[in-house]
């Protein structure tokens, strides 16, 4: 259990996988591509849920980069999260289409189940919301992202199941 | 015998369940013992029938949707793997007027075949392009694509033939195909969907660019935001390099051409060329002022093709068929065809290939039949975040892209987002100043600074603040983002936000 979010990222240090070598693989195998950090930020995010501060001058040596490139390159994309989230992610469209078919109370209402804002985490660790601008689900809106699979014509009801979904999860995890 | 069944596996069928009904499919035919073959498509299309099962019977092939789990039990008691009667029967796929109305050049495989089967894109046509353009010089190739009339289905609607000269002429020791498939724009899905359903199509369309300008390096720019296409699009490049349709010897000619797929991280502003340049890169994805063009120094620096997935998707088609057969379609300078795209509230959303110069009225009704909730049309916005708002007294517009350009309009990316009468168009304009604040890359003032004070500026005018002096306000900072922006995300920002002020005035006077 996690008592508060705030205690969340010390118990991330617990999660077995490495860093340091997922973050040194992830240069090894990615750094002579051209245009190498993109891939590279990818590999160790898909790996890890996010880009630990420690890669930063790791990857700077590795790529011949000061480190405030890379930081800058972290800090400019959406997608790159500097701190582990939770066991799940729900992205929830904001976007035009979404909002016709009413987003934005379904924005409301998850936040609201969770009792967190956007881009943030439940201090159990089980969800981090997200917003996101367009998934292409466009004709089957609303629609979310959770744990990378798209959900089309999202209602209250579904959403309460699959929140249900990854609250049991975490139980049992 | 064994009948075959055709389940897509297209994101938006996904998305409602596609995958289940695959899965429970295969288990009663089972239990029946029943010999099915199931063929995971891509989608023809018609979103809202999703998921959208086909039988192959001796009459063709039979539609059935939407199809959930829960039907799968009565379904195979109506005999449907023989087309047998039951509510949710469609009739022969082909024949529904939806589909039966459109024109598909570039999507005309989509939805037919298993998008990874190689066999299945040859047996339909696939390759075509490609052989012929073996066969001609880069000028010839470049000279065909001129008289298509082909324009940019990014957005811009450049002239791609006039682009492709240009970087044909450019000399240099390296040159790259950049594909932008950051489709950010919400409201569209034509790049996903033909991804996902028929990829081959656009390593085919790359592949003919390389050969036209003499470039040997392609890079496809993917949105993270798209985890299915991606699935897709680098087991298509896999199998292409296997078959040796990419490669050092691309069909045996001993031309050479290489795919590489990029993903992005969740930048909105990358989808602008420049910018995705950057990031491709390895950089944040600022923009870079112009000159240089892209097509003199773009890509690590080198000529660079810089054309979005289905300007490039509908290349074999106009090599194959020829330039003149493609410009046959379309009305005065729009030629050829554009995939719309119906969302938002709309009953039939989905993907509508369609010459261009039809009304948004066509598309609206005798194709999407109005809002799904049943309320009138409000408002529509087409071509994106910073395309305008139009009223109902629009919808006779035809879509070309002067036409709409005279307007004030543009057609963009093709995509159509629908809101009944219980939108509010201050909000929608408040959203897009908002969205361009959260996304714009700040390398310019007007974008970075002007987003933030509109956002400020509507608030103000819908808490009643001085409302006729800061609506003037919002029209001044509308001017100078319009006027003194680095690129479209900013010069673009004022289309919705005016569009809403102008035609849906009675919703800044309420507070």
């Amino acid at each position: 259990m996690h008592p508060s979010a705030s205690n969340r990222a010390d118990a991330s240090t617990s999660i077995p996988k490495d860093s340091t070598s997922v973050i040194d693989a992830a240069i090894a195998r990615l750094g002579s591509l051209k245009g190498a950090l993109l891939p590279i930020l990818h590999d160790i995010h898909e790996q890890l849920g996010y880009v630990p501060p420690a890669a930063v001058a790791r990857i700077a040596q590795g790529l011949n980069l000061s480190q405030a490139e890379v930081h800058g390159v972290i800090s400019f994309y959406h997608d790159f999260r500097t701190s582990p989230p939770g066991r799940h992610v729900i992205k929830l469209c904001r976007a035009e289409a979404c909002q016709a078919m009413g987003s934005k109370h379904l924005e409301a209402h998850l936040t609201a189940q969770l009792g967190i804002g956007m881009n943030d985490t439940t201090a159990d660790g089980s969800v981090t919301v997200e917003p996101v601008y367009c998934l292409g689900n466009c004709a089957l809106a609303p629609s979310l992202l959770i744990d990378g699979k798209v959900i089309g014509r999202v209602t209250k009801r579904r959403l309460d199941q699959l929140l249900d979904g990854c609250r049991n999860q975490g139980a049992g995890a | 015998m064994t009948t075959t069944i055709y389940v897509p596996r297209d994101s938006a069928a996904l998305s409602v369940g596609a995958d289940d009904v695959a899965a429970l499919l295969a288990q009663h035919a089972k239990a029946q013992q029943l010999e099915v073959r199931i063929v995971r498509n891509g989608s023809h299309g018609m979103l809202w029938l999703e998921p959208l099962v086909e039988v192959a019977t001796a009459q063709g092939r039979i539609a059935y949707g939407p199809v959930t789990p829960a039907d799968l039990p009565a379904l195979f008691a109506a005999n449907f793997l023989q087309g047998g009667a039951h509510p949710l029967r469609l009739g022969k796929t082909k024949e529904i007027p939806y589909f039966a109305q459109q024109t598909r050049l570039t999507f005309a495989r989509c939805g037919i075949t298993d998008p990874l089967c190689t066999d299945d894109y040859v047996a339909h046509g696939g390759l075509a392009g490609l052989q012929k353009a073996l066969l001609q010089k880069p000028a010839e190739i470049v000279a065909v694509l001129v008289q298509s009339g082909l324009r940019g289905r990014g957005g811009a609607g450049f002239p791609a033939g006039i682009k492709w000269r240009t970087v044909l002429g450019a000399p240099a020791d390296q040159k790259y195909i950049a594909c932008n498939a950051d489709e950010g724009d919400s409201g569209t899905f034509s790049d996903r969907m033909l991804i996902e359903g028929d990829p081959y199509m656009l390593l085919e369309g790359m592949t003919i660019a390389g050969l036209a300008v003499g470039a040997t390096e392609g890079y496809i720019y993917l949105r993270s935001e798209y985890p299915d296409a991606r699935t897709v699009l680098s087991e298509a490049i896999t199998r292409a390099r296997a078959k040796g349709w990419l490669g050092n010897n691309v069909l045996g000619s001993g031309k050479q051409f290489e795919v590489f797929l990029r993903i992005g991280a969740g930048s909105y502003i990358c989808g602008e060329e420049t910018a995705m340049l950057e990031s491709l890169e390895g950089k944040r994805g600022m923009v870079r002022p112009k000159p240089p063009l892209p097509a003199i120094a773009g890509l690590f620096g080198k000529p660079t093709v810089i054309n979005n997935v289905m300007t490039l998707a509908a290349v074999p088609c106009i090599l194959a068929q020829g330039g003149d057969h493609y410009a046959s379609f379309g009305v005065g300078r729009s030629k050829g065809t554009l995939p719309f795209q119906l969302a938002g509230n709309i009953k039939h959303g989905g993907l509508v290939e369609v010459p261009l110069g039809i009304t948004l009225r066509a598309l609206l009704y005798d194709f999407g039949g109005g809002t799904i909730t049943g309320r009138p049309i409000r408002a529509v916005q087409v071509g994106g975040p910073l395309g305008a708002y139009l009223p109902a007294s629009k919808f006779d517009l035809p879509l070309d892209y002067e036409a709409f350009a005279a307007a004030g309009f543009m057609v963009g990316h093709g995509g159509i987002v629908v809101f009944d009468d219980s939108v509010d168009m201050q909000a929608m304009a408040r959203y897009a100043m908002e969205f361009c604040a959260i996304e714009s890359c700040g390398k310019c003032t007007p974008c970075r600074i002007g987003s933030t004070r509109g956002v400020e500026v509507i608030d103000k005018i819908a808490r009643g603040h001085r409302r006729e002096q800061n609506v003037q306000l919002l029209r001044d900072l509308c001017d100078t983002l319009a006027n003194a922006s680095l690129c479209a995300m900013g010069g673009l920002t004022p289309m919705p936000v005016l569009s809403a002020l102008d035609y849906f005035p009675e919703d800044f006077t309420k507070n």
